[in-house]
């Protein structure tokens, strides 16, 4: 359903607005937005102080971080789902679209909430839904709320209950972090003395492959989330680094060094059954599935400087994707499979960029010089990736258009090989 | 070992670009549960090979600082893994001496500098490994008892961000039983 008043036409307008949340440890800063954005009053529900964490300001949080909202002050009085909508004192207040909901107490230390969600000009409800959840389940409830409103107002599934991996360096110690996509519940997945790189989830968010260097050389593992639980995916005489997961979850493309050189290999997820899917006398690496699964992308230098190309997943010959420049690398195909995001080197200078496939249009997404694994999230709209500012390591967000950007960052300490999460089903 | 220098010197430019027979697999990739926890801290393990009757008097050459032999780096251009003339006389040196000592290993560490991505820096560093383990065997060293690996940007020696500090990381260290 699309919303008929949301209209992202026109020029990018580089608005500096802020929304740093409270005691994150991962900490996002919105520093640009789209050019229209929709005003949008969410209300403080009604019976929400019985509850610790307020569950409107995480929802205010998500909307605005999005950069398509317009968080307009919808004042310090409650409003339940329920209650009659006074529409032209909305209208008055400039609002578009308003949330109203109510939290109530219910059995075993559960609480109930419900929202809805109205169109101010159409004077219309759009929808709402009730959740019960325990206090610790709270802000999870605040995203499914952020995640219903967004995708009644844009069109497209939204992103706020998903989850980012991503690897924090500090003196001598190695984190693999897992954290809300807000930044926050943090939760280290793995730590080592020695680096850990290429994290990337399965298909179905419970696991993820990555390369540990704890052998003293690159060796890949997968990981189970939810029991820490994990094993070695591919550990080969020589280098074994890169793993992308088949869409369905059961293969890896991974790089081995064992026969000569960095080549593209197939293994099944559990390590057995490995396949040798091309060959050539140079550096192949950063293997990626199509989202059909029917190509896998990858970054060469066999016709003389690092760029991608594109082979049949089955096996076959390669087809060079990328032309211009002299250093194309880490290709990431959107969600829809349209489109590729990758890291274009400009004039010294390592930018993301986004190849429409279909008109072979190249467009640069960022001005920044030292950036590196781009990931999508999974409903295509934006980009993560590794970056510096001051000359340590930041995450930092970019909308596949170009107009909204995002910074997140952590006090003290590197942060880089952030790996979006797929939808939590 | 002179003589044969310049067919050698040949060989070792080709090797950056020729392909290479495949080596044994060192262990299959099992279903290895190593059961880390989802948030403890894993006390990294070393993985040493016991030397066995190796002539300690050779070993102690390679700590000599005197000898060639405590030279363990190879340096590299950027973007480039071929290597450079002022080496030769170094791996040479390696390579009689793997001769002479068939227990030894050797593990070949690539290395590249901090620019571009990780994962084409594994693979860059991989190369540089790959070319100096081919220049070992060419000179004389078995292969059974290399290992090439690639620490990818990951490790540097240098943890500055210019030229100089670049320069230093795109390197190949090689570290002999006992040492890794």
């Amino acid at each position: 359903m699309r919303n008929p008043f949301f209209r992202l036409a026109g020029l990018a307008a580089s608005l500096l607005c802020f929304a740093a949340v409270a005691h994150a440890q991962l900490s996002i800063e919105i520093t640009g937005a789209g050019a229209n954005r929709l005003p949008l009053a969410v209300a403080n529900f009604a019976g929400e102080r019985i509850v610790s964490q307020a569950l409107t300001a995480v929802v205010r949080a998500d909307l605005e971080r999005s950069g398509l909202f317009r968080l307009v002050d919808a004042g310090a009085e409650p409003l339940a789902e329920t209650a009659a909508v006074s529409y032209p004192n909305w209208k008055g207040r400039g609002a578009d679209a308003l949330v109203a909901g109510s939290v109530t107490a219910g059995a075993d230390s559960r609480y109930e909430t419900r929202f809805r969600l109205f169109d101010v000009q159409k004077q219309a409800m759009l929808g709402g839904q009730a959740f019960v959840a325990s206090s610790g389940q709270l802000r999870a409830t605040a995203h499914r709320i952020s995640d219903f409103i967004y995708e009644k107002l844009t069109g497209e599934p939204g992103i706020f209950s998903t989850r980012i991996a991503y690897v924090v360096k500090s003196t001598g110690r190695y984190e693999l972090q897992i954290s809300d996509a807000d930044g926050e519940n943090a939760q280290t997945a793995l730590a080592s003395r020695e680096p850990i790189i290429s994290p990337t989830w399965a298909p179905d968010g419970t696991r993820l492959a990555y390369v540990s260097f704890e052998a003293k050389k690159p060796v890949v593992y997968v990981h189970s989330l939810a029991t820490g639980r994990r094993h070695v995916a591919a550990n080969f005489k020589g280098s074994n680094s890169a793993p992308a997961w088949s869409p369905d979850g059961k293969k890896l493309a991974v790089v081995l060094s064992k026969d000569g050189g960095s080549q593209i290999y197939l293994v099944n997820a559990d390590g057995s059954g490995i396949l040798r899917l091309a060959s050539s006398a140079g550096i192949d690496t950063e293997p990626r599935f199509s989202p059909d699964g029917q190509s896998i992308y990858f970054t060469s230098d066999r016709g003389g400087s690092p760029q991608i190309y594109r082979i049949p997943a089955a096996g076959g010959s390669a087809e060079r994707v990328t032309f211009e420049g002299s250093y194309n690398v880490s290709p990431r195909l959107s969600p829809d499979g349209k489109s590729m995001a990758f890291i274009a080197r400009n004039d010294g200078r390592f930018q993301v960029a986004l190849l429409d496939l279909a008109t072979k249009q190249t467009q640069m997404l960022t001005d920044s010089s030292k950036d590196e694994s781009p990931s999508f999230s999974p409903n295509g709209r934006m980009i993560i990736y590794a970056t510096e500012i001051g000359g340590r390591g930041v995450l930092a967000a970019v909308s596949s258009d170009g107009r909204v950007k995002q910074k997140l960052s952590v006090q003290a300490a590197d942060i880089r090989e952030p790996a979006w999460g797929p939808f939590v089903k | 070992m002179r003589k044969i220098f310049p067919l050698a010197v040949a060989a070792l430019f080709l090797a950056a670009c020729s392909s290479q027979p495949p080596a044994p697999e060192q262990a299959g990739a099992g279903v290895e549960d190593r059961t880390p926890g989802a948030v403890k801290v894993e006390p990294v393990q070393v993985k040493s090979v016991t030397p066995e009757q190796i002539d300690p008097t050779s070993l102690a050459a390679l700590k000599d600082p005197k000898n060639i032999l405590s030279k363990r780096s190879v340096f590299f251009d950027y973007d480039q893994y071929s290597i450079k003339n002022e080496f030769k006389p170094l791996l040479e040196a390696h390579a009689r001496f793997l001769a002479a000592n068939p227990k030894i290993r050797m593990l070949i560490q690539g290395n590249a500098d901090e620019r571009g991505s990780r994962e084409y820096n594994v693979a860059l560093g991989q190369k540089r490994a790959d070319a100096v383990k081919k220049a070992l065997v060419i000179l004389g060293a078995k292969d059974e008892q290399l290992e090439s690996v690639s620490l990818g940007e990951e490790k540097p020696r240098n943890p500055g961000h210019d030229e100089a500090a670049w320069a230093e990381n795109r390197r190949d260290d090689m570290l002999y039983t006992g040492e890794f």
